[in-house]
């Protein structure tokens, strides 16, 4: 199934004006509109337009758990956090800035300095309770690490639930699938962006 | 009266029963189904084989549920309400020639209960009758929303008796009879009453759907203004009766409407029973398409389309006819 039919909002030049007559003021006037409305058959055209789409069987019922309607790439559901696909370890260095720039103050993040002195994250949550989605994480993140992920159908008893830092990384498997989908929403690389880039001029 | 004919009538009305009330259940299936498929949705799918069991889902869940009878009601008229509703919808049945006679293993078997000469005044009488059902039910349920459907549904059926009372008579003067084999046997010579007939045909149609309260004319329970009518106090199987009722009475209007001006079952043999089975079809299967198909009218239209348009032109078509005649 694809996303095209939904997508094209362009009812091109369809649109017209109804014609509507003026109310008739005489009974006379009326009488000729009754007759008028009783003969023109407008009753047949409902019933063959119901018959038309019954004998077409174009059925657009979803039978949902077992089929799903395409999301948008866009879409912004529970966060994950991806990983580099050349030495498949976290994106994330721990800046901050998805923590400071939340407006719902719902991720919580520290870090340390580790053996090779290099910045890591040591506990990294986010309250789903809190979040609003509002994707400024991922627009903020210049790494691309955290990002929305497509994920809409969460049970759990509570939400906070959900997002342990082990649940939101690309598990390892995936990484070596080459599975790992890349977010399309905010922050992220637009699709042509190879052919935009401009050398910076170094002399003027 | 011999043993063996009575015998014989006790067993017509338990088929009858048995084979309409399960019809009542296929039909509400037939129904979603057939409103699904107009409106591009699949309807029922998930019990048994293309829901067809939801049908005995819905019997389960209509016989378990709990019986509510809500304080204020008047108890006893609202416990017979129902009662009346299916009881006069097969009582109906009494006088309708379902198929041809046949012979069943030597026996010859004439599917009717009862031939009575009067066939057709029995069977707009008692579907007059049915009117207490929500008249009765309307009023006892100590609810607005109800009370308003009884009122409307007085209504609807005492104009609509006029017109199929009135639409009727010119056939009747024709045919001279008022037993329904009568008409069925007199269409055999002299063409399907139908074409001889068409305003009166229209007339009677027209007049079934507000008899069965079916959807141009389904104001007596409209689910956007008055909640279910009648129905709505009611619970388990005491709205399992009225629902049971209904489409009685649709599969049964569905039977007379081709008895009378359709030509019927023909001369009797399988071919002419069939015919009259795809004709009952047909006849219910517009039941359906017309809700897919049309909007309701308000209570003032469908009074003013009963009273100034529908029965000067029954008149007119009984003057008419009369005139012909002699």
């Amino acid at each position: 199934m694809n996303t095209e039919q939904f997508n094209n909002r362009d009812v091109g030049n369809d649109y017209f004006l109804v014609d509507i007559e003026d109310y008739p003021a005489t009974g006379w006037g009326r009488f000729k509109r009754v007759i008028k409305r009783s003969l023109r058959g407008e009753l047949f055209v409902g019933l063959w337009v119901v018959l038309r789409e019954m004998i077409r069987f174009d059925i657009h019922t979803i039978k949902y758990p077992e089929e799903k309607m395409p999301i948008g790439p866009r879409y912004r559901a529970v966060h994950e956090m991806k990983r580099l696909w050349e030495s498949e370890t976290e994106r994330c260095i721990g800046c901050g800035l998805c923590e400071k720039i939340c407006i719902s103050n719902c991720i919580k993040m520290d870090t340390k300095i580790d053996e090779n002195s290099r910045k890591e994250v040591s506990e990294y949550t986010i309250n789903l309770g809190r979040c609003i989605f509002c994707g400024y994480c991922a627009e903020v993140c210049p790494e691309l690490a955290i990002t929305h992920g497509g994920e809409y159908e969460n049970v759990s008893e509570q939400r906070e639930h959900f997002i342990d830092y082990a649940g939101m990384l690309t598990p390892l498997e995936k990484m070596t699938q080459g599975t790992q989908q890349e977010f399309e929403g905010f922050g992220a690389i637009t699709p042509h962006e190879d052919e935009r880039i401009k050398k910076t001029p170094l002399s003027y | 009266m011999e043993t063996a004919y009575l015998i014989e009538t006790v067993v017509k009305i338990v088929v009858i029963l048995l084979i309409f009330s399960a019809l009542a259940g296929i039909g509400t299936y037939f129904e979603r189904k057939v409103l699904a498929f107009m409106q591009r949705r699949l309807g029922p799918t998930y019990v048994g084989p293309y829901g067809l069991l939801q049908v005995a889902a819905d019997g389960i869940k209509l016989f378990t549920k709990e019986d509510i009878v809500p304080t204020n009601v008047v108890g006893r008229i609202f416990k017979i309400a129902p009662v009346i509703t299916a009881a006069t919808a097969f009582m109906a049945a009494a006088a309708i020639p379902f198929l041809p006679t046949f012979t069943l293993f030597g026996y010859v078997v004439h599917p009717i209960v009862a031939d009575i000469n009067i066939g057709i005044l029995y069977i707009l009488g008692i579907m007059g009758v049915g009117l207490y059902g929500p008249l009765l039910g309307g009023m006892a349920s100590a609810n607005k929303f109800s009370l308003l459907s009884a009122a409307r549904g007085a209504a609807v059926f005492i104009s609509f008796e006029v017109i199929t009372g009135l639409s009727i008579l010119a056939p009747i003067m024709m045919v001279g009879s008022l037993s329904l084999i009568d008409f069925n046997d007199y269409q055999i010579n002299n063409g399907w009453i139908m074409f001889t007939q068409p305003v009166a045909f229209i007339l009677f149609w027209i007049a079934a759907f507000a008899e069965t309260g079916r959807t141009p004319f389904h104001l007596i329970a409209n689910d956007h203004e008055i909640i279910d009518g009648f129905g709505t106090e009611y619970s388990g199987m005491r709205w399992g009766l009225f629902f049971i009722g209904e489409y009685a009475n649709m599969f049964f209007i569905a039977f007379v409407i081709p008895l009378l001006f359709m030509g019927g079952y023909g001369d009797g043999s399988l071919l002419g029973a069939l015919g009259l089975l795809a004709k009952v079809a047909f006849f219910f299967f517009f039941f359906l398409w017309t809700r897919a198909a049309w909007p309701d009218v308000r209570p003032d239209q469908l009074m003013w389309l009963c009273w100034k348009v529908l029965m000067p032109l029954a008149v007119l078509n009984i003057l008419i006819t009369a005139i012909v005649m002699i």
